[in-house]
């Protein structure tokens, strides 16, 4: 590991990405802000002028997801289902998909990718060769 | 980070900033005490499920993070110190599933299989203490759930 947790203080930012909302976790997310976060992208699915096409959540940058982490990935991915919307988490760690296993926590019905691109062709769309944000309005 | 701790650190525990600096304190320890990254994950991962019981359970408490040396190995105690309510039934708290706080149930029979060595300690109306120990280990330590 190199250096200490950047910590995040302040709402995780959701990102518009075509009609995917992408999240990007970094680091260590505190309780607060992870349930936040689970109401912001409810609520963006809900409120968006054109139907959202998927939320990708990349947790590369995440060193550890504890059962709470856990259990607020696998909500953000239910209710973002009810409404019509399919959840990727991409680019979980190996130690960390590990560690998960052996916590009991291995989250079914969650769908995987090992990273981004690889998420967003999985909601089938072709990947950018770099990924730039669109503003919301220009879908 | 260089410098190998000499004593018992104790880290409070009191809301959930308290539980990301505990992480961040037992990662940079287990990092410094030479442990690989994945039991470096799994460490940190059972101190983040007991350091949330503390808080969300025992209503706050603290952390005592101890080094060890033992012969020629290494490792970590780490003490979850509450007073809080206590837990009437110990066994039931253990069972896979079993939950009070909203949670998925895998806090403490979780953690328990996440690292070498756990105890609990709970007498009800007194509080509990969960006292955890790891070893940076060249051999695979006894899964705790068959102890």
């Amino acid at each position: 590991m190199t250096g200490p947790f950047a910590t995040q203080p302040g709402p995780v930012p959701v990102l518009v990405l075509g009609d995917v909302l992408l999240v990007t976790l970094q680091g260590d997310l505190h309780d607060t802000a992870a349930e936040r976060l689970q109401q912001d992208i409810t609520q963006r699915i809900a409120s968006s002028p054109a139907p959202v096409g998927g939320v990708v959540i990349d947790i590369s940058g995440v060193e550890i997801v504890d059962s709470f982490l856990g259990r607020i990935l696998a909500e953000i991915a239910a209710s973002a289902r009810l409404l019509a919307t399919r959840t990727v988490l991409a680019g979980m760690r190996p130690s960390v998909a590990i560690t998960l296993v052996e916590l009991g926590l291995t989250m079914p019905g969650l769908d995987t990718a090992l990273d981004v691109e690889r998420a967003l062709s999985l909601l089938g769309h072709p990947s950018p060769a770099a990924p730039t944000t669109h503003p919301e309005e220009g879908a | 980070m260089h410098a190998p701790f000499v004593s018992a650190t104790r880290l409070s525990i009191g809301s959930d900033a308290d539980l990301a600096w505990v992480r961040q304190q037992v990662r940079q320890a287990a990092a410094a005490l030479g442990f690989g990254l994945v039991q470096q994950t799994k460490l940190v991962t059972a101190v983040s499920e007991l350091a949330r019981n503390t808080l969300v359970h025992g209503g706050g408490g603290h952390m005592e993070m101890t080094p060890l040396a033992e012969g020629n190995r290494v490792g970590l105690r780490l003490s979850f110190v509450d007073r809080g309510p206590g837990i009437r039934d110990l066994e039931l708290a253990m069972t896979d599933g079993y939950t009070t706080g909203g949670g998925l149930g895998k806090g403490l029979s979780g953690s328990k299989r996440l690292v070498a060595e756990f105890a609990i300690d709970s007498r009800p109306g007194e509080g509990t203490t969960v006292t955890i120990a790891d070893w940076v280990s060249g051999v695979p330590s006894p899964r705790a759930g068959a102890s």
